[in-house]
């Protein structure tokens, strides 16, 4: 039996609508939110600025420094603001995730700090946390030598699909369950980010992450759009 | 980080004496008013509120608890706030500062002695269950007067808010099942307004530069000309003619406020 998706997508389809807008907030040297589906993230960068405290910094080169925060509202069980295990660990994957493309060789003992924020959660928080963010340093003119773009793939019960809702992430249980495999990619092909919860065979887990690969390419031209567009007519 | 050099302040103040502010408004004018109801769909009721370029986002979320025993007939208020680093390069992560802790509590205030919210009619089982209001203010960019834009919010996200349903069997919420239900407001709807002492003038919705300089400010919460909360914040002292003219302020203020919000809040 194949696994039919509850809201009519094909398998190898991401949600819709996906929307990709940069300056969303003018304080911040860069910024930028990315919706898709009912998941909405907005992303700020504050920097190259002069790292504090001073034993943090490194003389060698500067430092990428993110932070995931989910507001309070924007799950259906009221989370307590503030730091929490999950999203620390969520901080320090976007900052793998993207730490590969930035080029802060030439900025010695300072910080671009990456704030995130998640207004709006419906699976796939990390991942849209991630496009925001990538969409954020190239608006704030962060040296980079690639975009980055997120997406999860899963597996239900025994069928491969592209970036599960919150349904299919956390509700599914039939057959083997669910499994929740979330992804970066440059758009050089190159893979900065890889997690996964459930169970996978390894020949399955190959094919998701070509999925993933390909999906996350239609992801770089909408993030890609929305920074041209930033420009204006600037020709 | 840097606050507003000193010449800038200098120039503002110099500025007002002429009744001129840098942005042509007028002393007791505010910025432009835009409101964006349900912005966050998992919340009850959700707010995006922009006064000029400051903006915050507000969530209301219900929860179901014990009744306080001194109200055992009345549904709970929390107002909490978060200046987000994401909207300045002036906050920074951490322990929650005094600037936070009071906007949390002046805007709680603002609605809680207002009686905006019908506590009575939040009660589930009296002694036992009543619902929680929980509102949350998050600033998403702050070019100044945060306060009054969370104010602002706060109510809208109020406004804005559908009950979820309760199961009283299982003594569950059912958060993806909202019914029809408002959470039960009255219909005068509480303004907070505040005004800035800069020098020897008196401003309302002062830009990031013009609250850098602010000596002092107050801060009334009031309904259809009825005043029900006041917060006094900063060190210089007012003479009481100032304060007749700060209230005589907020009552045009408010009534200019209210036409702002009418179209948004119908």
């Amino acid at each position: 039996m194949t696994y039919k998706r509850k809201d009519g997508r094909k398998n190898d389809e991401m949600r819709s609508p996906i929307i990709a807008k940069v300056g969303i907030v003018p304080n911040a040297d860069g910024s930028a939110m990315f919706q898709i589906g009912k998941t909405i993230a907005i992303a700020a960068v504050y920097g190259p600025k002069k790292m504090h405290p001073q034993h943090s910094q490194n003389p060698e080169r500067g430092t990428l420094r993110c932070t995931y925060n989910m507001l309070s509202f924007s799950v259906e069980d009221r989370i307590r603001p503030g730091p929490s295990r999950r999203s620390t660990e969520i901080s320090k994957i976007t900052q793998w995730a993207l730490d590969p493309v930035v080029m802060l060789n030439n900025y010695p003992n300072m910080v671009v700090d990456v704030h995130i924020s998640i207004t709006q959660a419906d699976a796939g928080t990390r991942c849209a946390g991630i496009n925001a963010a990538a969409m954020a340093l190239a608006h704030a003119g962060i040296p980079m030598r690639d975009m980055v773009s997120s997406v999860a793939v899963g597996k239900m019960d025994k069928t491969i699909v592209l970036d599960l809702d919150k349904y299919e992430d956390s509700e599914f249980e039939d057959g083997e369950g669910s499994t929740d495999i979330p992804m970066s990619f440059t758009n050089n092909g190159e893979m900065t980010h890889l997690q996964l919860d459930g169970k996978i065979t390894k020949e399955q887990l190959k094919e998701a992450a070509k999925m993933a690969q390909k999906a996350s390419k239609e992801i770089y031209e909408i993030q890609k759009k929305a920074l041209k567009e930033s420009l204006g007519d600037l020709k | 980080m840097i606050k507003t050099p000193y010449v800038t302040g200098e120039r503002i103040r110099e500025y007002l004496q002429e009744n001129k502010r840098f942005d042509n408004r007028k002393a007791d004018e505010f910025r432009e008013i835009e409101i964006e109801l349900g912005v966050s769909k998992n919340a009850e009721g959700s707010a995006k509120v922009k006064i000029g370029k400051t903006e915050v986002l507000v969530g209301v979320k219900m929860s179901v608890g014990e009744p306080y025993p001194d109200s055992p007939d009345k549904g709970n208020l929390m107002v909490s706030a978060e200046l987000l680093p994401l909207s300045s390069p002036r906050f920074e992560s951490g322990p929650p500062k005094f600037p936070v802790i009071e906007l949390g509590r002046v805007i709680d205030r603002g609605i809680r002695e207002s009686k905006f919210i019908d506590f009575e009619k939040l009660c589930i089982t009296k002694g036992e269950k009543v619902w929680t209001v929980i509102v949350d203010i998050y600033s998403i960019n702050d070019d100044g007067n945060l306060l009054d834009a969370a104010g602002i919010g706060a109510i809208a996200a109020l406004k804005n808010a559908k009950m979820p349903k309760f199961d009283k069997k299982e003594g569950k919420i059912l958060y993806g099942e909202k019914t029809n239900d408002s959470i039960p407001l009255a219909k005068e709807i509480p303004i907070s307004i505040t005004v800035h002492k800069l020098g020897e003038s008196l401003i309302v919705d002062p830009t990031r530069e013009e609250e850098d300089i602010s000596e002092t400010r107050v801060t009334v919460g009031s309904s259809n000309g009825i005043i029900s909360s006041i917060q006094k914040g900063n060190e210089t002292s007012l003479k009481l003619e100032e304060f007749d003219k700060v209230l005589d302020i907020i009552s045009k203020v408010e009534r200019d406020v209210f036409k702002k919000l009418e179209k948004f809040l119908k």
